[in-house]
């Protein structure tokens, strides 16, 4: 998948990408030269504990930060385009077109007093996947394709009518209605039920299969990661430390962060007092000059040469960004 | 809907019922004898006394109270002391004086504010928001007699642009036949466009006045609002789809913002309706407001009672239809609500 010969191009290739929050109680330095690529049809899950910076990452791709948010280095070249670099204008074209999202909590992510199909209909009528009469016509068909049972009635309903897991449904027919060649979802499952969980995953996972889409898929669930994502790209404190392909990322972590995280998960076999906290937390990211490594004040393995400028150690698939690795 | 509507009428009528007793009950603690008033300061007590009989006043108060009920389901109002004619008359003709003067004020403020709201939202912290920052600011701040008098000083004393600030219409013109008794509407029905020029020209000035001040509060609630929803997640969400801008901003953002400035929108009227006092001073209006005060000052308390009736009325009125407004822009305010 990621088998990368010279000529090779990925769908997303994202470069040394930097975002500082600019707020009143100074800046915040949310991302530092976070890389990452991306091939056509790959699944990647970025993953990493609440303000790791995952969603920022996403919200910086597509060009809806918050207006705080100041990209301050780097490019993500996608289909020839640098997105960090277009103008606000281009942006629209794409998002919803060639680049959608999904996000968390989505029944608040749906605007509450629009019927869904209306909602799903306007992104068709945007970007020209439908006219006036088709529409409704094709927005229904989205709302079949998600597996919402009865979607002509449906289609008439308001996101408060449905339940969390049809809301998400929604959201994912909205995003994939114009057939994007990539997708990001957000937490996709975060605040549905375990049964509702699986049903959603297994239903991105399908249709991205079935279109030949690429996924990013953010999460701090590192099992759900494992389920789904062939390549895992874990993050800390908005710093990428370390890229691999799923099964050699949990055979072999290298970093001890990764270590630590897939100690922290729970799994079938292991009962909870086998599960270890991280110990410490993410570094105050408005303390500048911040450290070279944003996990050393909480790692064991932490040495003198810890202060000097990241490596990056590039082995066949995977990428770590650690002075001691776990060998 | 019509559910809803069944159900906000039932339950005005309690408070419907309570205001023709507090009204009652209010006017006659009024301080001032009113049976002394209308006899005049040369009046023996022998003639007050007489007066007083004449009145009604001098029976217990629950005879009273049954003889006011009766003339209120007769539609009767009683008659004003200082003017001698019936209360019921003087409000139909001096309500609708008020209303549309209110009213184009409103519509004003509202073609003004919203926009002025929402822009100062989108683009926070541009010159738009500063500007709308100043104009409510300055809205709060000027007392409305004081920007009349001086709209009144610039455009009729200095520039010559209004007409004099003498009620609805110039000595010139007669009135148009009562239909609404909205002149602007009723010049329309009658076909006479000169009058109905006349009439505006007679409204810009203090409908202007009264804008101003009705600006503040509109335009800061659109702007609050606005900012609470866009930064909400279903904007992102749009934002998300590559929806246009102004889709996000109208269709998306702004619709979602607009039920609290219409709540806004229902106090700001029933305010200014009966509120308006100098404003209806300044222009020699023949409001409801100037008529209410006056009466106040005389002790006259028929038409105290008149007034205070027919605003409660345009409260549950007003209430109502902000009631139904609302199940008509948010779908979440059911039937059941």
């Amino acid at each position: 998948m990621t088998d990368a010969p010279v000529t090779h191009i990925p769908l997303l290739s994202v470069e040394e990408l930097s975002v500082e929050f600019r707020t009143r109680n100074g800046t915040v330095f949310a991302l530092e030269d976070v890389g990452f690529a991306l091939d056509k049809g790959e699944t990647i899950a970025l993953v990493g504990e609440s303000g790791s910076g995952k969603s920022v990452t996403a919200f910086a791709l597509l060009g809806i930060s918050d207006p705080a948010a100041k990209v301050t280095k780097g490019r993500a070249v996608f289909g020839g385009l640098d997105l960090l670099s277009q103008p606000e204008k281009v942006l629209r074209e794409l998002r919803g077109r060639e680049l959608s999202m999904i996000f968390q909590n989505p029944r608040a992510a749906l605007n509450p007093i629009r019927p869904i199909g209306k909602q799903i209909a306007d992104i068709l009528l945007r970007h020209g996947g439908a006219t006036g009469q088709t529409a409704k016509a094709k927005a229904v068909e989205m709302l079949a394709a998600v597996r919402i049972p009865d979607p002509e009635r449906r289609a008439k309903a308001y996101p408060f009518e449905l339940s969390g897991g049809m809301c998400q449904r929604v959201m994912i027919a909205m995003a994939l209605a114009c057939s994007p060649a990539l997708l990001i979802a957000d937490e996709p499952t975060t605040g549905l039920d375990v049964t509702t969980q699986a049903a959603i995953m297994d239903l991105i996972r399908d249709l991205s299969r079935e279109r030949g889409m690429a996924t990013i898929l953010i999460t701090h669930d590192l099992g759900l990661a494992a389920e789904i994502a062939d390549r895992i790209v874990v993050m800390h404190a908005g710093h990428i430390v370390e890229t691999a392909p799923t099964a050699q990322l949990f055979a072999n972590p290298r970093h001890p962060y990764t270590r630590r995280l897939i100690g922290a998960t729970p799994g079938e076999g292991r009962s909870l007092a086998d599960l270890t906290a991280i110990p410490g937390g993410l570094p105050d990211l408005r303390k500048a000059p911040l450290p070279a490594c944003r996990y050393s004040a909480r790692c064991e393995r932490r040495a003198a040469d810890c202060e000097a400028p990241l490596p990056r150690l590039v082995a066949a698939h995977s990428l770590t960004a650690c002075h001691h690795p776990l060998s | 809907m019509l559910q809803l509507i069944a159900q906000r009428l039932t339950a005005a009528v309690p408070g419907v019922l309570g205001v023709i007793v507090v009204t009652f009950l209010l006017s006659r603690a009024l301080p001032g004898d009113p049976a002394a008033y209308f006899a005049g300061p040369a009046a023996t007590p022998q003639a007050i006394e007489e007066i007083r009989q004449k009145l009604g006043l001098d029976r217990p108060m629950w005879e009273q109270f049954i003889d006011y009920i009766g003339d209120l389901v007769r539609g009767d109002l009683g008659n004003s002391l200082t003017t001698g004619q019936p209360v019921m008359q003087e409000l139909v003709t001096r309500l609708p004086a008020s209303a549309e003067l209110t009213l184009l004020a409103l519509v004003v403020a509202v073609l003004v504010a919203v926009p002025l709201g929402v822009l100062a939202a989108v683009k926070q912290g541009s010159w738009i928001d500063h500007l709308s920052r100043v104009v409510t600011t300055a809205g709060v701040s000027l007392p409305t007699f004081f920007t009349g008098l001086l709209l009144v000083y610039v455009f009729y004393y200095k520039l010559g642009w209004a007409p004099p600030p003498l009620g609805r219409l110039d000595i010139y013109f007669s009135p148009p036949d009562h239909v609404t008794g909205f002149y602007l509407i009723d010049s329309l029905i009658a076909r006479d466009l000169e009058l109905f020029v006349a009439a505006l020209g007679q409204l810009i000035l203090p409908a202007s006045t009264l804008a101003v001040f009705a600006l503040a509060p509109l335009a800061r609630m659109t702007r609050a609002s606005m900012l609470a929803v866009l930064s909400s997640d279903f904007i992102r969400t749009a934002k998300a789809g590559g929806l246009r801008s102004h889709t996000v901003v109208v269709t998306y953002a702004f619709r979602n913002a607009v039920l609290p400035v219409v709540t806004t929108l229902g106090m700001v009227f029933s305010f200014l309706l009966g509120a308006n006092v100098l404003v209806e001073k300044v222009f020699s209006w023949p409001g409801i407001g100037s008529y209410a005060i006056e009466s106040l000052i005389a002790s006259d308390y028929a038409p105290v009672q008149g007034f205070v009736m027919t605003m409660a009325l345009l409260y549950v009125f007003l209430n109502l239809l902000i009631d139904v407004l609302y199940g008509v822009i948010d779908p979440r305010v059911g039937i059941d609500a």
